[in-house]
Parts: structure tokens; sequence; C-alpha cells
């Protein structure tokens, strides 16, 4: 009798939930490898140039076989300056596009369509938001007569923050409790004061780990600024340097990888390094706003 | 007793300013909503405008011919259009057994919790590295690490359309397994997501009547979230579609038609990144048209995305 509760390793059905469990698991490993291994020789091959010349260093412009190939320091600062041109412009937009979907909307056709826009908006693929700000930017020079900028740049890369920030607002504003936004109003606050001083505080986590994502991805990106902001072998000059071509990371990594002499190469590898630490600084960073979220509730 | 203290307090009306203040922060709102809606269309406006002399011009020839030739104003697209479609739609035939298999190990109880939230923290950082250094990575480690394994490949299954040209570096074949590793991020998330959703009485009553874990998984939990695991499959296409860099820097941009995977191939936005900035006249045009067939393409299947999920989820 009591044989019949032992677990018999060579049954039919036991066999089966081995091998599905064996198969599954091997399929996360292949999935979890491409990783460890892409991080393993970023880390490695990027870490070993690791110096201080690179972060004060001009890139050197390809052509000689020299031993180094200068620093990144303008590609560093280029980034930086392009993505917070691109979070200044996005930011205010999502966060205001959320409050609307999420606070004001009433399920009309029009917030309808905003909510649809914002998930295909999302799916549209960077290099066309690029092609779109050079033609409508780059190439009709509106903008004080400058081409490339950094400025395009920005412009390209808020358009792929945009769809991030504005449903991460609305889901976290949705989160805030009902109550909440009931009491302001039955103590007699207006919809602004309700909203600016109950609900958006309240949801203050979510949406700036939303917008900590939104400026992870903008950072890494390279299909909206190869002909947006281009690139630049020289340090941004002061207000000017909104009118001009930049330098970033992600666009020196796309130029050095395909040029053929060695030490671009090598730079590539460090700019991927310094990129690679700042976008996962970024989201580690907004894991932990989002845990502590869930905590919180 | 409220009568008595009533006096203390008036009420007042708000001022004409608070009132404004008010009005104005609900329009602003709007107006920044309208934005998305401002920029869809006029993203869309702006392409199709921009292909239309060369839709006139070429029309649906252009996309079932495969010259490209600047200096003689030839343009046909088939050649992209076929690298587009093969490379994603492969990527996510290898892509979606190996995100929904993982998936199912985070969310279920084949290995001990610490390992699964390793996991799914892990996959989570996988979708943070940026495309332009997967493809640095693709070229110079993936790449010359697979290709004996290709040339075997091309040596003893030569005979198929598909394998029959020799593994000389950059080609669809790379491109296509670094687009696997880009867009496993997202399907193996959309689907964790809609797999933790499925009900918890459902699995209960489940391994009541004795299913085993994966008559559980394969007939009830699976079943009961496939609308979501079906709209992330959509979403990973998409992306897979548009995807550009890391296919640019491993793909080889050639601009002769071959079956060969193995063979240096192009897709939309691996041509569009590297003639854009460049191009002028007529070629602008035609750029545009390919960038307006990549659009539909996207929005299309971003379009399904969304129809599925909506449509076909089982109700609870």
């Amino acid at each position: 009798m009591n044989q019949d509760l032992i677990y018999k390793k060579s049954i039919k059905r036991n066999i089966i939930e081995f091998l599905l469990n064996t198969i599954a698991i091997t399929f996360t490993f292949i999935v979890v490898l491409p990783l460890v291994l892409v991080l393993f020789y970023v880390l490695i091959k990027g870490g070993e140039q690791l110096n201080f010349a690179l972060f004060t260093q001009l890139p050197e412009p390809p052509g000689d076989d020299l031993l180094s190939a200068g620093g990144i320091g303008n590609a560093i600062l280029g980034t930086i300056i392009v993505t917070t041109i691109a979070s200044i412009i996005a930011i205010p937009i999502g966060v205001g596009g959320g409050i609307y979907l999420a606070e004001y909307a009433k399920g009309g056709s029009f917030s309808k369509f905003i909510r649809f826009g914002t998930n295909i908006l999302s799916g549209i693929p960077s290099i066309i938001a690029g092609v779109f700000i050079y033609g409508t930017i780059v190439s009709t020079k509106i903008i004080f007569g400058s081409s490339f900028s950094s400025l395009a740049g920005g412009m390209a890369l808020s358009i792929l923050m945009l769809p991030t920030i504005i449903k991460t607002t609305d889901e976290g504003l949705k989160l805030v409790s009902d109550n909440l936004r009931k009491g302001a109003l039955c103590v007699g606050a207006s919809k602004f004061t309700t909203i600016t001083s109950i609900t958006l505080p309240t949801a203050f986590r979510p949406i700036v780990t939303g917008i900590l994502l939104a400026v992870a991805r903008a950072a890494g990106e390279t299909a909206p600024l190869i002909f947006t902001a281009l690139f630049s072998f020289y340090w941004p000059q002061g207000s000017e340097s909104f009118l001009e071509p930049i330098a970033s990371l992600s666009v020196l990594i796309y130029n050095f990888a395909l040029e053929p002499y060695k030490a671009q190469n090598e730079l590539a590898w460090a700019a991927s390094f310094i990129l690679i630490i700042l976008l996962l600084f970024l989201n580690l960073l907004a894991r932990y706003l989002n845990k502590l979220t869930i905590q919180n509730k | 007793m409220s009568n008595d203290q009533s006096g203390q307090y008036e009420l007042r009306r708000r001022t004409d300013s608070e009132r404004f203040l008010d009005r104005a922060f609900r329009d602003l709102s709007i107006t920044m909503a309208s934005v998305v809606a401002v920029l869809l269309i006029g993203i869309f406006l702006f392409v199709f405008s921009g292909a239309f002399e060369s839709i006139g011009r070429y029309g649906l020839k252009y996309l079932v011919t495969s010259e490209w030739n600047p200096v003689s104003d030839q343009y046909g697209a088939f050649n992209a259009i076929y690298g587009t479609i093969i490379t994603s739609l492969t990527s996510i035939c290898v892509a979606v057994p190996l995100g929904i298999g993982t998936a199912i190990v985070i969310t279920e109880d084949i290995l001990p919790k610490k390992i699964r939230e390793t996991i799914g923290l892990m996959v989570e950082l996988l979708a943070a590295i940026p495309s332009v250094v997967l493809g640095l990575w693709a070229i110079f480690v993936m790449e010359p690490f697979l290709r004996p394994i290709f040339i075997a490949v091309n040596h003893y299954f030569g005979w198929f359309p598909f394998f029959s040209t020799k593994p000389i570096g950059p080609g669809i074949m790379p491109a296509t397994l670094i687009l696997v590793i880009m867009i496993l991020p997202i399907i193996t998330s959309i689907s964790r997501d809609s797999l933790n959703q499925v009900p918890l009485p459902l699995r209960e009553a489940a391994y009541g009547i004795g299913a085993t874990r994966w008559s559980a998984i394969l007939h009830i939990i699976l079943p009961a979230a496939i609308s979501g695991i079906a709209g992330g499959i959509l979403l990973a296409l998409g992306r897979a579609m548009g995807e550009t860099m890391a296919v640019t820097m491993i793909i080889g941009n050639s601009l002769n038609f071959n079956w060969s995977l193995f063979a240096p191939g192009n897709t939309i936005s691996a041509m569009l990144a590297n003639q854009f900035g460049e191009a002028d006249g007529s070629q602008v045009s035609s750029l545009m048209y390919a960038a307006f067939v990549l659009m539909i393409l996207t929005l299309s299947v971003n379009i399904a995305a969304q129809y599925i999920v909506k449509r076909l989820s089982l109700k609870y």
C-alpha cells in the first residue's frame, strides 16, 4: 500500500516532468548567458583601458595607426548634455500628458486616442524618430540656421522618452487611492491643489522610476543621434554648443567600432564600459525606488 | 453646537486667479497630452509626404525589385524588406521558446526563490544594455567565435539555399542572433507578467485534481495567459523590425540580394542609418519610401498586439 506513495523516478509522468524541467532551465541558462558574456567582455576590455586621460582628453581623429586614440571626455559630456536636453523637453510633456490621462480624462474618444497613440509611439522605430527630426529640424535649419545640433539630438531622444514617461505617470497616479482625492476635494481643495499637493507627491516614486528608465534608454540610444547630433572631435563650446554638432558615447562607439584601426576600437570598448556603468546605475536606482514603492503600499 | 461655531468660519468663493490657475492647469495638461497625437500624426504625414514622389514613380515595383542605384535613379527595396522580415521572423522563432521557458522558470517553483529573483533581475538588466554595445560585442566577440560553426553548417548543408554562401564575417545570421538577444528581455518580462496574473485558484484547482507541475503549466496556466504572451511576442516582433544599431553594425549592409543567411544583407533601418545622412534628390524620397514601409510594418504589428491583448484576454 505504502509503496504507491513513494516517488518513482522511472514512471512516465515523472520522466516527462524531469525532461521539461531540464529544458526550461537550459533555456533560462541560454537567456542569461549573453548578459554575462557581454558584461564580462565590456568590463574586462573596457576596464583595462580606464585611466584619467580617458576623461580629460579628446578623441584623436581616425586615420593614423596610433598607440592611443586619446580620451572620450567630450563624448561623456555630450551624452550628459543631449540627455539633459531630451529630459527637459520630455519630462514636462510626459508628466503633463500622464496627469491628463489619469486625472482629467473621462474615457472619451480623445483620451482613448491618446492612450492608443502613446502605445503606438513607443513602438515606432528609433531610426524613424531620427529621420523625422532630420527632415523637420536639421535639413530645414529652422533653429537659428543651425543644421546638426545637440538641440536636434535632444529633440529626437525626447520622442523616445515621451511614451515611457506618460505611461508610468498615468499608472503611478492611478495607484493613488481615490479616497485621498475625495478627501482633498471635500476640504475644499481645487483640482489643481489636489493634483499638485496630494496625488503627484503620493505617486512621486513610480513617476521618478519611469523617468529614470526613460533617461537610461535615451542615454544609450544611437540611431536617432547619427543624423541629428552627428559627432564632434571637440569640446562643446559654451552656449553655442546647443547649435552645433556634439559628440556622444553611443555615436562614438558606433563610429569607432567600424574603424579599421585597433586604437579606435579599444576606445569604443572604453566608451562602452562608461556607458554600461552609467546605464546599470540608472536602472538599479530605478528598480530600488520601485521596490520601495511596493513595500510602502 | 454647530450653530454656535459656524460664525467663526467664513465661506469664501475661489478668487478669479485661483479659478484661472485651475483651468489653466487642466488646459496645459490637455495640451501636453495632445503633443503625443500631434507627434504621431506629424511623423506619419512627414514620412508619407517624403515618400510620395517615390511611391508615384516606382509604385509597388519598388517592393519586389532589389536594384539600388543612385546613379541611374533605379530604386527597389526588396533586399532590405527581405532582410527586415527574415531577421525579425527568424529571431522571433528562436526567442519565443527561450523567453517563455525563462518566464516559466521565473514564475513557477522549479528553482529556489533567490535564484529566480536573480534571473529576473538579470533579464531586466539585459534590456538595459544599449544596442550599440551589443553591436560592438557582436563584431568583435560573437561573430568570430561562431564563424567556425557557420562554416561547418555551410560545408554540410550548403545545398540548402539559406546556407548556400561561405560565411565571411558580417551577415544576416549574426544579425538575427543579436536580435534574439535584444528581444528576449521583452518576451520574457511580458510573459512573466502575464503568467503572474493568472489567478491563484486556477493553479490550486489544477494541482488539487492531481495535475503534475507541467500539465498544470501546459494545460491551465499557459492557455490562461496566452493573450498577454501573444501580445508580447508581437511587440517584440515590432521591436525586431525597427531595431537599427546592432543590426547595422553586423549585417554587412550589402545592396545585392542573396537568399543565404550567411551572406551580408540589409534591413530597412540599417539602410536608413547608412544612407540617409548623405542622400539627396530622389534617393531621399526612395529612402523615405523604405521608411514608410517600415512604419506600416511596425504600426500594423503594434496595433495587432494591442488588439490581441484587449480582445483575446480571458476574463476571470
